[in-house]
């Protein structure tokens, strides 16, 4: 049953092939076999999930069960969830319940998703391979000494191993594209004000932006067509309707003006990554696309840009863990400043902490210019590579990151080299770009992805490329050996 | 030797919405501690601001009535600082685009000439919550129902020379902003708060070093404050030695300032936009329709007290600043049918009483249709200036709904019947056979004097019902015919 995609898991319900309580179970029980080996999940809601299935059976039986209606699912542990546990990775939150659901949970639950429970991730969403968590590292399915990818790592680790079907994610500098690509499942990041913020903890508030991971493009656009939308509680949420991202799967790729930026090919490109791409990109052509060389000439200034930008703002953005009135609390401070300091240097680990004092030092007197205000300059110029791009094609294919998952522990000692990871993804948020990763190959046996690129709010036309990649490819198909040999 | 004093003022000013500045949580005062406040003035993990609109378009009628320029694009910046009752870690402020733009206003000075005091800006922000430091055993509690109630900080240029200029142009803003019930103007609830740069220079020198005297919240206090410290900068100047700029404390209650911090540990607040909310666009639709909407300011409605209601230019100055006092005026004004005696009554007793029971306006006893009532009493003659205070006085102390029913109630009615009147006069004139030939000898010229003695009589003898006008006629008439 845990090998179905999420749309056949909605056909089979609405057939009363299976109920959701059946369904529901059969995952929980992967998750309590499987959860102590990937470490995937950090709260698992076994009542909970079985209450929702219930209603979810009811409501299928009474005949006006909304579009998922009992289709288990699960959240990062970014989004807020009412009387569930949000940890956002961090010992900070460790003890936290929020009194409300985020938006992307409401929604979810709205459509009748059942929430199997909350994923781990980087903490505060800071990493690109899950080794910042305060719960311990996610082990990707596909190679167990290898890191997921970050910071989404639980929510697409637990969609490679067939623990849930689809989780939610959110994707700051390559948050969803890359543990996607990493763990060889879908990811899209939608454009910024697609999906609404509130209830997702921030990260960095002009970059952050939630979107689904999931096993194919056909169910990206399902649990996208559920979270997307106008909420007046996010001032930068945009009030623009939502296209039927499920209808417009199919239109075909022919015609399709491709482009191919230069510097997404250049040097530091995993030759194995490299050839899986050009092999993706010639299926595009094979469709009938046209592959467009194209220039994005401001691409390597995205990476240190983004590193004043998101520090700057999680340097305020996390201000607020303190110790005052929720959250970790240092024992027996001394005075105000023993309170303040303790609090944060107890609970905040040592990314976190980089990137606040990072950020802080941007935003200080004298320094401003120098950094924040230039990163800002820097990003409309990323932003006008792109525009100028978008003039001549359609879509813009890439890479997802440079190389597939590397070992635990081989980029902890050099920041910058795990920064770099992310050099592909970055520029997407910068603009405010929607952007998704599909895998498109394996090198030594682990997941390659491809990135497709869009332009503001064309999410219908990247679902559909993706679509038509994958009516003609099997790689979203292929699984981790260890589960394929598990009996799954 | 003379110095000059140059003084710039920071003004907090509370908006009376209804919400708070980016949350629906309510803004009244004086609810128990942390019930005003929620997630998102707690600053839980996840919430995002949503700016109120009702306090936008109040900062924009500011801004029209000092004649300032409404930026079309302003921007919200986090200011960044650790502080227990600042629950985000950063206040949410306007800094390089502030929605009020350069403004004036004018004050009246006390030699009758009038100054204009420029006004460099004003911006939107939200207030802090409250550090509780008695009653918790030594440890300090925190109350956020304060957190995040919309402000404008209203900030001038250094155009005023004096602790009263600074007064008259703190209650001229006062009068201004309760006349666009844009604040309840309620200084002792701190819904107006004044920071007041100060420095002292010789004449024609530059500018001397500043300091600040933060959070006084009423203009004795002000006044005081800046008279202290105007002293203290001139003894430390004539001694020789230097103003060291620096954030200094008032306490009203001692009448004494401290230093609080000076310049060198000031904090480095790291002032960027905030990335949750976009920048704030005012279309010039939005400005024309408020514009036209602008309620009467005190500078017009003393005008028109002038020409509507016959009353002196000084008069109509102290009736129509204060908006509770014009409103309570002109109802009272409408009720009795004569707003010379409305406005008698209102700058008078009214006010002597209120003063002495430190009331303000709002609170007075007498409704401004209940004094009307009183004085059309008096109008038509029904009772006397003594009797209708003493009507007055039933009022106040809420024993009857109306004059009416206290005049009925206790037989006040004024005696205009001449036929009683009359009897009364005789005999007066009958008990006192001594001074009426006294009167009756004087010189003209003295007689009016002794007029006054037989009226006072006959009054006395009415219990004070008598028409003292009728009176004086009737007693005049009696002693004149007799002769």
């Amino acid at each position: 049953m845990h090998d179905l995609t999420l749309a056949e898991m909605c056909d089979g319900l609405a057939r009363r092939a299976f109920s959701s309580i059946e369904l529901t179970r059969h995952l929980l029980a992967r998750i309590a076999a499987a959860n102590p080996r990937y470490n995937a999940f950090i709260t698992v809601d076994e009542a909970g999930a079985l209450a929702r299935a219930e209603t979810a059976d009811a409501r299928l039986a009474a005949g006006d069960a909304p579009a998922l209606c009992g289709v288990p699912i699960a959240h990062k542990d970014i989004f807020c969830t009412r009387g569930l546990r949000t940890s956002c990775g961090s010992r900070m939150l460790d003890n936290f319940i929020a009194p409300y659901d985020a938006t992307v949970v409401e929604r979810l639950a709205a459509a009748g998703a059942v929430t199997l429970g909350k994923t781990n991730m980087d903490e505060f969403a800071m990493g690109s391979s899950n080794e910042t968590s305060y719960y311990g590292p996610v082990k990707n399915p596909w190679a167990p000494d290898c890191v997921p990818g970050g910071s989404s790592g639980g929510s697409a680790a637990a969609v490679a191993a067939r623990l849930a079907p689809g989780a939610t994610a959110t994707d700051t500098g390559g948050s969803i594209r890359q543990p996607a690509a990493l763990c060889g499942i879908t990811g899209l990041k939608p454009t910024y004000g697609r999906v609404s913020r509130w209830g997702m903890i921030a990260f960095a508030s002009s970059l952050d932006q939630a979107g689904p991971m999931a096993r194919s493009a056909e169910d990206a656009a399902l649990l996208l067509q559920a979270m997307a939308g106008f909420d007046e509680r996010d001032s930068t949420c945009l009030d623009r309707p939502v296209p039927d991202y499920r209808a417009a799967l199919d239109q075909p790729l022919a015609g399709l003006r491709i482009g191919l930026p230069a510097e997404y090919f250049g040097a530091g490109l995993n030759p194995g990554t490299a050839r899986a791409v050009r092999d993706a990109l010639a299926e595009f052509e094979r469709q009938g696309a046209r592959l467009v060389d194209i220039r994005l000439p401001h691409s390597d200034l995205a990476v240190p840009a983004y590193y004043v930008i998101a520090p700057a703002e999680a340097s305020a953005n996390l201000s607020r863990f303190d110790g005052v009135r929720y959250g970790h609390r240092c024992a027996n401070p001394r005075d105000l400043r023993d309170l303040f300091m303790r609090t944060r240097a107890e609970g905040f680990g040592a990314e976190v902490k980089r990137r606040i004092l990072v950020g802080t030092y941007c935003l200080s007197a004298g320094y401003y210019d120098a950094y924040y205000h230039k990163a800002q300059q820097v990003r409309r110029l990323i932003r006008q590579d792109f525009l100028d791009a978008f003039a001549q094609v359609d879509l813009i294919l890439g890479p997802t990151c440079p190389n597939p998952a590397f070992a635990f522990g081989a980029k902890g000692g050099d920041p910058v080299a795990m920064y770099l990871e992310d050099i592909y993804t970055i520029a997407a948020n910068l603009a405010g770009l929607p952007a998704l990763s599909v895998p498109c190959g394996l090198v030594d046996g682990k997941p390659v992805g491809l990135q497709i690129i869009g332009n503001y709010f064309d999410e219908a036309r990247m679902l559909a490329a993706a679509h038509g990649f994958q009516r003609a490819t099997d790689w979203h198909r292929r699984q981790p050996e260890a589960l394929a040999e598990a009996g799954a | 030797m003379n110095w000059e004093t140059v003084i710039g003022l920071e003004v907090h000013l509370q908006l009376a919405t209804r919400s708070k500045l980016f949350s629906g949580a309510a803004t009244a005062f004086g609810a128990a501690p942390n019930t005003q406040a929620c997630a998102i003035d707690l600053a839980l993990p996840g919430t995002l601001p949503v700016l109120n609109r009702a306090a936008v378009e109040m900062a924009i009628r500011f801004g029209l009535a000092v004649h300032a320029e409404i930026n079309p694009i302003s921007v919200f910046e986090r200011k960044n600082y650790f502080y227990p009752d600042l629950p985000k870690g950063y206040q949410t402020t306007q800094l390089a685009r502030p929605i009020v733009g350069p403004g004036h206003l004018d004050i009246e000075l006390t030699d009758g000439g009038s100054k204009r005091v420029r006004i460099h800006h004003a911006h939107l922000e939200e207030d802090a919550g409250k550090s509780l430091h008695e009653g918790f055993h030594g440890l300090s509690g925190i109350d956020l129902n304060r957190a995040g109630t919309p402000l404008i900080e209203i900030v001038t240029e250094p155009d005023l020379a004096s602790a009263e200029e600074a007064v008259a142009f703190a209650k001229k803003l006062h009068a201004i902003v309760t006349a666009l019930s844009i604040s309840d103007g309620d200084l002792s609830q701190g819904s107006m708060r004044f920071d007041v740069n100060i420095s002292v220079r010789r004449p024609g020198e530059p500018l001397g070093t500043r300091t600040e005297t933060k959070n006084l919240n009423s203009f004795r206090f002000m006044e005081r404050a800046i008279h202290k410290e105007v002293a203290r900068q001139i003894d430390v100047l004539e001694g020789g030695g230097r103003v060291i700029q620096e954030t200094r404390l008032y306490d009203g209650d001692t009448d004494s300032a401290r230093a609080m911090r000076s310049k060198e540990e000031a904090n480095d607040y790291r002032y960027f936009p905030c990335p949750d909310l976009l920048p704030l666009q005012v279309d010039a639709e939005l400005i024309e329709r408020l514009r036209a909407t602008q309620p009467e300011l005190p500078e017009a409605r003393r005008a028109r007290f002038v020409t509507d209601y016959g009353l002196s230019d000084y008069d109509a100055g102290q009736l129509a600043g204060d908006t509770a006092t014009a409103h309570y005026f002109e109802a009272a004004a409408r009720a009795a049918g004569d707003a010379k005696l409305a406005a008698n009554w209102v700058m008078g007793e009214i006010a002597a009483r209120l003063n002495s029971a430190e009331l303000g306006i709002g609170q007075c006893p007498v409704s401004p249709e209940q004094l009307g009532g009183l004085l059309r009493r008096i109008v038509d003659h029904t009772l006397s200036n003594a009797i209708a205070r003493q009507v007055f006085e039933e009022l106040w102390r809420g024993a009857a709904a109306d004059a009416d029913s206290v005049i009925e109630a206790q037989g006040l009615r004024q005696v205009s019947d001449s036929g009683a009147i009359a009897a009364m006069v005789d005999a007066v004139i009958g008990a006192n056979a001594q001074q009426v030939a006294a009167y009756r000898a004087a010189p003209e010229a003295k007689r009016p004097k002794m007029l006054g003695f037989f009226v006072g009589q006959v009054m006395k003898a009415s219990g004070g019902k008598a028409d003292p006008r009728q009176v004086n006629e009737l007693v005049a008439a009696r002693l004149a015919e007799d002769a």
